[in-house]
């Protein structure tokens, strides 16, 4: 019932993007180089005698998509959020490029997070971060929540959404302030097959629209070729693998090409699996 | 007091639609008329229990003498003043042990035993202290409120979900901020749980504060009606007690379906 009215909401999305595309060049143009370069310097992280990340050296230009995979427990959610400056870092260094505001850099979870007593609205709104109480808040979120193609939930709680639209709220949310680093942890997960591949979609063309930095943990590894520009497998604390994906976007799902990068992929993490 | 008994409005009773209204009132209707009917053919003797008809007539009798409407007022009096002062420290105290570590630590041990002590068992305390002023039975009521209010607006700060807290931080919330937006309307449907029990206690409080120590009001009028024999008039003062009750619980109720409208169970169906 749910994926029967995803599809016809999908082309909906395409043509209000249609509608919104010179306001989204417009906005473009007011911050040129959106994304933020991203260098990690061997970073090191323990909880307790849990050696979790044992050196992670990695360098991401601005404004490429790179996805994160590795077995369950290998430390991708803590690297998350030691980029994001939720947690302390033991050892090492993450830096920006330049100095970056809090709200240049946002993170999105597997679980939306929206506040259940505020409206669709203003919930985008507390995206704004220290804006929020600027006289364009509101514009600025209803223009969030049209990219995501829901302008007409504006005003619902959040408890009468679908999985798919209330993770397409938290979305907004993490968009309404052009972040420049753009972090998802497996922001997918929990939902159905066709709400996310229409999900994939949108989060690629919000990404090609507005050109920020994406880092994307998943476990979904056809979702990582499909959607990045490089995928990192982590293994043991370290990056063991940086793949990068030369497929051309708009990238076909289930492509020759595609599949067998898939396949390589999961033979590493198979192979890390039997050794331990 | 458990919360869990408390928090059953996720799975309400089924109710017809519309004539909800009058439907809640038909068994209490006939209860009066099965009543009325048992003391007129002399099957419950007068002496024992005076019928609906003669309540009403004592109680307009009394609101001729202005009598009743002043020991009402009076009762309401004190179970308003009662329930903010004692709800408004309770509410404070919740409020602080559950945004601050320290203030846990301080007060709540000891608020922990105090709350074992049944707080009716001061009353021969608080006469001696206050005699049977005002300020006895206020003090009396805001010490049963206070207690509900407390344990609920606590349970309520620190039960709110880690991750929304961790949401607001992200996104730049200030700490006043995280509280008006995150944190109070987090715990509001645990402090309203809180309100409605020590509404309950409020008059069951001031009833026994009433009867025992007191020269006005619904629980004096009854004890003063029992030393003359008029069964009638106490039979009226603990109709009335029930009938005020009802409204703060329905008071609560509506203030709760305002504010907890985005709650999934005060949306209609
Ligand atoms: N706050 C914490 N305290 C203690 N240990 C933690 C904490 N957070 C994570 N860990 C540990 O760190 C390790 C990596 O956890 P992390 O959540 O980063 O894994 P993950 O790669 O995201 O796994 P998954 O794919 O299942 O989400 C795990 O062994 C976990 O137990
Ligand atoms: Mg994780």
């Amino acid at each position: 019932m749910q994926t029967a009215l995803l599809l016809p909401e999908t082309e909906r999305d395409q043509r209000q993007r249609t509608r919104i595309a010179p306001q989204a060049r417009r906005v473009r143009e007011d911050r040129p180089a959106l994304g933020l370069p991203l260098t990690i310097r061997n970073l090191r992280k323990s909880f307790g005698d849990n050696e979790v990340l044992r050196g992670i050296d990695l360098h991401i230009p601005a404004g490429q998509f790179v996805a994160i995979v590795g077995k369950s427990g290998c430390g991708k959610s803590t690297l998350l959020r030691l980029i994001a400056g939720l947690d302390k870092i033991d050892a090492g260094a993450i830096s920006f490029g330049e100095a970056a505001r809090p709200e240049d850099i946002r993170v999105m979870f597997q679980e939306p997070r929206l506040l259940p007593w505020a409206r669709v609205l203003s919930n985008v709104e507390v995206g704004l971060g220290r804006d929020r109480a600027s006289l364009d808040a509101h514009p600025r979120a209803e223009h969030a929540l049209t990219e995501v193609g829901l302008a007409d939930k504006r005003d619902q709680w959040p408890s009468v959404l679908s999985g798919g639209q209330k993770q397409r709220v938290a979305l907004a949310r993490a968009l309404v302030s052009q972040p420049r680093v753009l972090a998802f942890d497996e922001p997918l997960g929990a939902l159905d097959a066709l709400t996310r591949i229409s999900m994939q979609r949108l989060l690629e063309r919000v990404w090609r629209d507005q050109g920020f930095t994406a880092i994307l943990v998943t476990h979904d590894v056809a979702e990582a070729v499909a959607l990045a520009d490089r995928v990192l497998v982590i293994e043991e604390g370290r990056i063991a693998h940086d793949v990068t994906v030369h497929a051309p976007r708009p990238r076909e799902r289930g492509s020759v090409e595609l599949a067998s990068l898939e396949g390589s992929i999961l033979r590493h993490l198979l192979s890390a699996d039997d050794r331990t | 007091m458990s919360l869990i008994d408390s928090l059953p409005r996720v799975a309400r009773p089924l109710r017809l639609p519309r004539a909800d209204g009058l439907i809640q009132w038909i068994v209490p209707l006939a209860i009066i008329v099965i009543w009325q009917i048992a003391c007129v053919t002399g099957l419950v003797p007068t002496r024992v229990l005076p019928a609906p008809s003669d309540v009403a007539l004592a109680g307009w009798k009394l609101l001729l003498s202005g009598e009743l409407v002043r020991n009402i007022w009076v009762s309401f009096w004190r179970a308003s003043i009662g329930f903010l002062i004692g709800g408004s420290i309770g509410f404070a105290f919740g409020l602080a042990n559950g945004l601050s570590q320290l203030s846990a630590k301080l007060t709540d041990t000891t608020l922990q035993m105090v709350r074992n002590v049944p707080h009716l068992a001061l009353i021969p305390l608080v006469i001696l202290w206050f005699g049977i002023d005002e300020s006895a039975k206020l003090f009396l009521v805001a010490l049963g409120v206070f207690f509900p209010i407390y344990l609920n607006t606590l349970h309520g700060i620190r039960t709110v979900d880690p991750q929304l807290i961790e949401m607001g931080r992200i996104y730049g919330m200030s700490d006043g901020e995280l509280f008006r937006r995150v944190i109070f309307p987090g715990a509001l449907p645990s402090i309203f749980v809180g309100i409605r029990f020590a509404l309950g206690i409020m008059w069951l409080t001031l009833i026994v504060a009433e009867t025992i120590a007191a020269s006005s009001g619904l629980g004096y009028m009854a004890m003063q009606a029992r030393e003359f024999m008029l069964i009638d008039v106490v039979v009226l003062s603990i109709l009335i007690y029930a009938l005020l009750g009802k409204l703060a619980d329905s008071a609560s109720r509506l203030l709760e379906r305002l504010t907890l409208a985005w709650h999934p169970a005060f949306q209609k169906r």
